[in-house]
């Protein structure tokens, strides 16, 4: 069970949030432009790497504010949070050992 | 019996002590070929199936499963190996029923004592929303041809007499489904059974082999790049669950698959005191009481991402409380061992199965907590895809390309059941 | 009553005081500070029951926890299944058998109370051996916030099992000091009878307190009988020791053959002789203690049987003794049937074994070297390494926040445990910014014997014939050697595979004995390191801990807390019936005597109708939403427009996923240019609220809104019929209530003896109707002034299931019992809801998809029994019109299923709502619904089957 350090009440117990999945996917600038195929992956698809992952997670029982972490999904640990209006993290910081062989 | 009493008639005795022996020969640990005419990545339940259907319904055995770790030591070792068919959807009672048919006959087509035992399935309605939900379900199971009941409290404690039945719980129990054939195996024997079929048809089966990265060739994949050297593929299928979506962003395909960790528990061998299977949503555990005695339980997954196999206790806490709300006998029985794995969860919580952008690569995930349960039914229907390079009918609707139209098939709100 | 084999003096049990209690029926004497199982070896009694498999006696194998023998069942004062004797504390009454294989439920409930605390420390100290202690000591002298936690009745660890001197004088009176010192610090919990059994991230650990388990029957029952701590250390120091490992050898299972270890805390602890003579196997010199320990108690120790061929520098000690000593030899097998009479000793070199001799015996002492406890630090993640010569695993790294010190650790000098426990605290307060005490000793232990190197010896070749079939290595699941041999033959290399085809490792005890038994006879069966087999999994909890103990408090009445509205009691004296909606109790229907639901409902339905009823509707969801951009945050989240909305006010909206599938509903007030008051349903009041803010937060920072909940702020009493006007006008004499003065979708601000009501005219029944809108505190004073303003009328209070006929029969659908997360605006027949002039709302992307235009989407449509009869039961299927009337063989194709289902007072009829394939292009047909093996006609209608024209709303 995580301690999570909200980053405006300091760190709490886990059972003070919820998950919000994938950060930073922001809702299309123009939904009606978007092909049904790019559509479904705003709506449906998300990334789901085995370790570092940008997430959001909600302080949902305590301040109720949301904010980005950086986690990773092996060890559970949190390596940092930061607000919403921080800058997204370079992709350096997210580093694993993904590849792709993709044509 | 009063307390103190029971010594002096109990005998000395050996209750369910004994599980059935495991035979003398197992599988080789072969050194992988160059190439296969069927790489299977993942040597869980899916993959050692579909490796055996293979085999037995299409005569392709020149085929290699490879597993990064021990066989079948993902969800297949970590399940609590519930099995039914109760599902309210056409499209899920059709993959589900398919398996359970096969699972009362595969005892004896993998001649192995996978300890299938029928004992039925309860899923308890705590709301009248829930007794909606549930009438609705066994009506359309009843159509499409699966055994279903609605009972009310009454029928439901004697099918089930430990389960708190009366008016004083916060959400007592209303009634529940009844599936009769659902029921339990032992999931390590299924697994060996079928891996033991696979080596003995000559598939490799092929451990401490870990995916690294695939060789392609335009819209095909010509081979499997493993901690054990490349390995020549003519089609590939991916049985990854959990860790699917490594295997899938090495390829750069997208799945909307999340993997979460779900957890269970076991506690300590037992007189028989829980004869059935009991799934409680809204009081939310599930349980069945072993074939050695043991209360095997789950509940709900960990909300967050995570591939470590295990998850945080209030999860257990706030099953052990469901537990003993619904069963109060269970107060002083003891968790003995949690352990967790990790599902692979997809936005509508059905599977997806089928065609990817490459044309001689298959995809299985996104079973989420149903997995074991679909293990032969999916083994078949997959090893027939891949035979027939065509999707199975019964996986046809299970195609990635449904979250683009829009034909989901949610048994989320609607099948008032998880697991 | 004597005890036989109780020593004159000596031990920590309280000889002044003697317990009766009740053993598979006889009943035998011991002391408070005895275990079950110390009272047992009191009275010469070793076994205690026959294994699972194999129906072997079996008997008490060690002094605690780790004991793979002595399992029983508690009978009284409460039946407990599944107990070791070894951690059962002895008090007058006990109730207790020995268990071959399963243990037996309470047929009745617990009634014993459990809890659960919260605790947070700067530092956490798992175990009150010289280790444990010395670290608490320093952290507690520097100031820390320190818990101390320890599984056993009193602290000490291994000084109670031994003599040990510090300073100069028994250990004893050190620990009691440093016992008493820790006391005199305000900052320091020390908890004993305390295991911490899983430890989890961030400092996370879980132990669990046996409070009045010893007391038995006179255990309070004000106090909990066990509970959780739920501890959050800033750093860990896990002081676990160790756990002594076996050797396996043929017939190592009888009664009387025990740890060396466990024999010296019998001894020394308890006063206890486990036998009269003795043999004594070992690989190492730590049992070397336990033979001159027991010798000078009045043991016969027959032998010291050292593996090693050198044998051991304390040889000298043993013969000067007179105990012999045979080094370079082994046992081979014994004798005996519910007891050890013999122990085969035989010549043991280059891992060869000679002829054996039968040496006489009733105990068997047995120590292959020392396992450290390393558990906590294996489920904190702590990766193992494997110690060739220990022949153990430990802790191969260090872990941030967690320390591992003493024998846990792998040190085994007393002076140097000491030494480390203060060592590794210091380095967490060092890390923690604490600075350490000044003054802070530590006792003098005498100078240690530097021990001979041990021999790793997992097991003594079978020379029995048995082929290791009674080696055991789990006594528990009666496995052994034969087993794993058999499962390497069968091609299994893993470990894991290797525990799963014996079993080893999965029954009570975890493994704590036969873990690494296990490890290192897989690996010398497979000629691989141990390392490179390493060892399964550890996971929590480290001992079983019992269900009641983790649901704690969350039972019953607590198990989901219980939402109540302000007139909950009203309810209850009117004689309601109650419905569970989310976590709210809502009146269903009021009963009159001799009435069931259907008559209530009629009764009630007929009231609203033709005259006025009033329903309790404060459960609605209320959602203040303020701020200049409030309108602009209710259009993207609508599907409909709510800028255009006048002040005063009031417009239905329906809110949908990105998906695209409705979520919710309910009506929206403009209560000012920058201020809304959203109504949702009951039970998505707090989803809503959270899919407002994270819309907000996430994606909408630049919206200047504040989102509030006042569901709690506001009981709103909806009056119902066409005499509610004459109802709310009489209560409100200020207030035009006209249709022209207070149309319809509007609200007004009021007040009734200066208390502000909000009034609205808003239906959902179709009938004329207002929502009365009061602070909760006034809320039974208004509901009972509106109850007799509307005597005159007979007003009529109604639940939720007379609300939700008067809803169907006007073909308003409740979002999760007519919707299931797959319905769109549009398939609800709300196209009408859905705005057109909005370039974009959350989920309209979605209407456009291919399978949004499939014109076979279920929609929602009423349905009309046939037989003017029949009330469809509500999650029915509807299928085809079949001319036979007959159900063919499955599968049978299915159209939708019945969502809503009522018998109608105002139609005189049964009806239902349904979602049908392609509904509204079937109205007007005949489809079946399958009922109890019969199939129902039912024609298909429009939803809406009362005052379609809506010429009733206005009275």
């Amino acid at each position: 069970m995580q301690l999570i350090a909200c980053p405006w009440c300091g760190p709490r117990e886990e059972v003070e949030f919820s998950y919000g999945g994938q950060a930073h996917v922001p809702y299309p600038d123009s939904p009606a432009e978007l092909s049904d195929e790019q559509w479904a992956h705003y709506v449906f698809f998300r990334d789901n790497p085995k370790g570092r992952f940008a997430e959001r997670w909600n302080h949902s029982a305590g301040c109720r504010r949301w904010f980005n972490a950086i986690r990773d999904t092996t060890t559970y640990r949190f390596e940092r949070v930061y607000r919403l209006d921080d800058p997204k993290p370079l992709a350096t910081e997210l580093a694993s050992s993904r590849r792709s062989t993709a044509p | 019996m009063s307390p103190g009493s029971s010594h002096a008639t109990r005998t000395p005795r050996t209750p369910g002590a004994d599980l059935p022996e495991h035979p003398d020969t197992l599988w080789r640990s072969p050194e992988p070929k160059r190439s296969y005419d069927v790489v299977i990545v993942g040597g869980g339940g899916h993959g050692l199936a579909t490796a055996h259907y293979l085999a037995k319904n299409h005569g392709i055995t020149n085929v290699a499963v490879l597993e990064k770790g021990w066989l079948a030591g993902g969800n297949m070792a970590r399940n609590t190996t519930i099995i039914r068919s109760n599902y309210l959807w056409d499209e899920s009672s059709t993959i589900y029923e398919h398996a359970l048919k096969l699972w009362e006959g595969l005892e004896e087509d993998l001649g192995y004592p996978i300890l299938f035992s029928q004992r039925g399935v309860l899923n308890l309605a705590h709301t009248l929303q829930d007794v909606r939900d549930s009438v609705r379900r066994v009506e359309a199971n009843k159509l499409n041809g699966v055994d279903a009941e609605w009972l009310e409290p009454d029928e439901v404690r004697k099918i089930c007499p430990v389960v708190n039945t009366s008016a004083d719980i916060r959400y007592p129990v209303l009634g529940a489904t009844y599936q009769p054939r659902a029921g339990i195996a032992k999931h390590d024997y299924v697994a060996w059974g079928f891996a033991r079929r696979a080596d003995e048809a000559g598939i490799d089966l092929i451990q401490d082999c870990e995916v690294t990265g695939f060789a392609t060739d335009g819209n095909r994949v010509t081979g499997v790049q493993t901690t054990r050297g490349t390995i020549g593929a003519g089609t590939v299928a991916l049985c990854a669950a959990g860790h699917t979506s490594v295997l899938t962003d090495m390829l750069g395909i997208r799945v909307p698959i999340q993997s979460h960790p779900l957890q269970a528990l076991v506690s300590e061998l037992l007189e028989p005191v829980h004869p059935t299977v009991v799934m409680s949503n809204a009081v939310h555990v599930y349980v069945s009481q072993a074939h050695k005695g043991e209360l095997v339980m789950g509940a709900g997954v960990d909300s967050y991402n995570g591939y470590g196999q295990r998850g945080a206790f209030h999860i257990i806490e706030r099953q052990m409380a469901a537990a003993v709300e619904l069963f109060p006998v269970f107060a002083r029985a003891h968790l003995l061992r949690t352990w967790g794995g990790i599902v692979d969860v997809s936005p509508d919580a059905s599977p997806i199965v089928g065609r990817t952008p490459y044309e001689n690569l298959y995809l299985n995930c996104g079973w989420g907590t149903g997995g074991f349960k679909a293990t032969p039914g999916i083994g078949s229907a997959l090893a027939h895809t891949i035979a027939h390079d065509e999707p199975h009918p019964f996986v046809a609707p299970f195609a990635l390309d449904r979250f683009v139209t829009g034909a989901l098939v949610d048994e989320h709100g609607a099948a008032a059941v998880a697991h | 009553m004597t005890s036989p084999f109780r020593t004159p003096d000596g031990g920590r049990i309280d000889r002044a005081t003697t317990v009766e209690i009740t053993f598979d029926g006889q009943t035998l004497p011991g002391h408070p500070g005895d275990t079950l199982a110390s009272a047992l070896l009191a009275n010469g009694r070793h076994q205690v029951a026959t294994s699972i498999k194999l129906g072997r006696p079996r008997g008490i194998a060690a002094a605690w926890a780790e004991d793979p023998g002595s399992l029983v069942q508690i009978e009284a004062p409460f039946p407990e299944p599944m107990l070791l004797a070894t951690t059962v504390e002895l008090y007058d009454g006990l109730v207790a058998h020995g268990l071959p294989g399963q243990g037996r439920l309470a047929e009745v409930p617990d009634s014993a109370r459990y809890d659960a605390v919260h605790h947070h420390v700067d530092v956490l100290v798992v175990g009150a051996g010289p280790a444990g202690l010395a670290a608490a000591l320093t952290a507690a002298r520097a100031g820390a916030r320190v818990a101390l936690v320890d599984e056993q009745s009193e602290a000490g660890g291994s000084l109670l099992s031994g003599t040990d001197r510090l300073d100069d004088a028994p250990a004893s009176q050190w620990v009691a000091a440093a016992v008493a010192e820790l006391a005199a610090h305000p900052e320091v919990l020390h908890l004993q009878r305390t295991t911490a059994f899983g430890s989890y991230d961030d400092g996370f650990v879980l132990a669990l307190e046996r409070r009045t388990d010893h007391l038995g029957t006179g255990a309070p029952r004000h106090v909990s009988r066990q509970r959780v701590w739920r501890i959050r250390a800033r750093s860990i120091v896990v002081a676990t020791g160790a756990h002594e490992r076996p050797v396996v050898f043929a017939d190592n299972d009888r009664p009387g053959i025990m740890l060396a270890g466990a024999a010296r805390t019998f001894l020394h602890r308890y006063g206890v002789l486990p036998g009269r003579e003795a043999v004594v196997f070992t690989t190492n010199d730590s049992a070397y203690d336990a033979a001159l320990d027991l010798h000078h108690a009045g043991v016969q120790v027959q032998a010291v049987v050292d593996a090693r061929p050198e044998g051991s520098p304390r040889r000298d000690e043993c013969e000067h003794a007179g105990i012999r000593v045979l080094s370079g030899a082994v046992v081979t097998g014994t004798q005996g049937v519910e007891r050890v009479t013999h122990a085969l000793v035989a010549p043991f070199a280059d891992g060869e074994v000679g002829a054996s001799s039968a040496i006489g015996c009733d105990l068997l002492l047995v120590s292959g070297g020392w396992n450290p406890a390393v558990h906590l630090f294996s489920q904190a993640r702590g990766r193992l390494r494997y110690d060739e010569t220990l022949g153990a695993f430990l802790p191969g790294e260090e872990l941030d926040g967690l320390a591992v010190t003493g024998s846990a650790a792998g040190g085994f000098d007393l002076a140097g445990c000491l030494a480390d426990g203060q060592r590794v605290v210091r380095a967490a307060l060092t890390a923690l910014a604490i600075p350490p005490a000044g003054e802070d000793p530590l006792p003098a232990a005498p100078e240690a014997v530097i021990p001979a190197a041990p021999l790793v010896l997992w097991r003594v070749p079978d020379t029995s014939g048995a082929e290791g079939s009674t080696s055991f290595v789990d006594l528990q699941r009666d496995a052994t050697v034969a087993d794993i041999a058999r499962a390497v033959g069968a091609g299994l290399r893993s470990l894991e595979h290797v525990k799963r085809f014996t079993t080893i490792g999965t029954a009570h005890d975890q493994g704590k004995t036969s873990g690494v038994l296990t490890s290192g006879i897989t690996a010398e069966l497979l000629g691989i390191p141990v390392q490179d087999t390493g060892t399964t999994t550890f996971r929590p909890p480290y001992t079983p801990v019992a269900f009641a103990a983790l649901a704690g408090r969350d039972r019953g009445r607590l198990f989901d807390p219980e939402r109540v509205t302000a007139l909950h009691q009203w309810h209850v004296a009117a004689g309601a019936v109650f419905e569970d909606v989310g976590q709210w109790k809502r009146p269903r229907y009021y009963p009159q005597p001799g009435e069931d639901m259907e008559a209530a409902v009629l009764r009630e339905c007929a009231a609203a109708r033709t005259g006025v009823g009033i329903i309790d509707g404060s459960t609605l969801g209320k959602i203040d939403v303020q701020g200049p951009d409030a309108a602009v945050l209710l259009d993207r989240l609508y599907t409909n427009l709510m800028s255009s909305l006048k002040v005063g006010s009031v417009r239905y909206g329906v809110m949908c996923g990105v998906d695209g599938m409705v979520i919710d509903d309910g009506t929206v007030f403009r209560l000012a240019e920058d201020r809304f008051l959203v109504l949702t349903t009951t039970g998505g009041a707090a989803k809503i609220l959270d899919w407002m803010e994270e819309w907000l937060q996430t994606e909408w920072p630049d919206l200047r809104v504040h989102c509030t909940s006042v569901t709690e702020q506001w009981a709103t009493f909806p009056v119902v019929g066409p005499r509610s006007r004459d109802v709310v006008g009489a209560v409100f004499p200020d207030v035009d209530v006209s249709a022209e003065a207070f149309p319809f979708m509007t609200w007004r601000d009021a007040t009734l003896d200066g208390v502000p009501v909000r009034l609205a005219r808003i239906s959902f029944s179709g009938e004329l109707a207002f929502e009365v809108y009061v602070n909760p505190w006034y809320a039974v004073a208004v509901w009972q002034r509106l109850l007799e303003a509307g005597r005159p009328y007979g007003i009529t209070p109604y639940g939720t299931e007379t609300m939700h006929v008067l809803r169907a029969e006007k073909g308003y659908p409740i979002i999760g019992q007519d919707t299931d997360g797959t319905v769109s605006p549009h398939d609800l027949g709300m196209a009408w809801a859905v705005s057109k002039k909005k370039p974009d709302f959350v989920g309209k992307r979605s209407f456009a998809r291919p399978a949004n235009a499939d014109p076979l989407r279920k929609q929602l449509v009423g349905l009309l029994p046939v037989d003017r009869e029949t009330v469809l039961p509500e999650g029915s299927q509807i299928v085809e019109f079949r001319a036979d009337g007959q159900l063919p063989p499955p599968p049978v194709p299915m159209l939708g299923h019945v969502t809503s289902s009522y018998r109608s007072a105002e139609l005189a009829r049964p009806f239902a709502l349904a979602l049908v394939r392609g509904g509204r292009e079937r109205i007007g047909d005949t489809v079946h619904v399958p009922v109890n093996g019969t199939l129902v006609p039912v024609e298909v209608t429009g939803s809406v089957l009362i005052d379609p024209e809506g010429a009733r709303r206005d009275g």
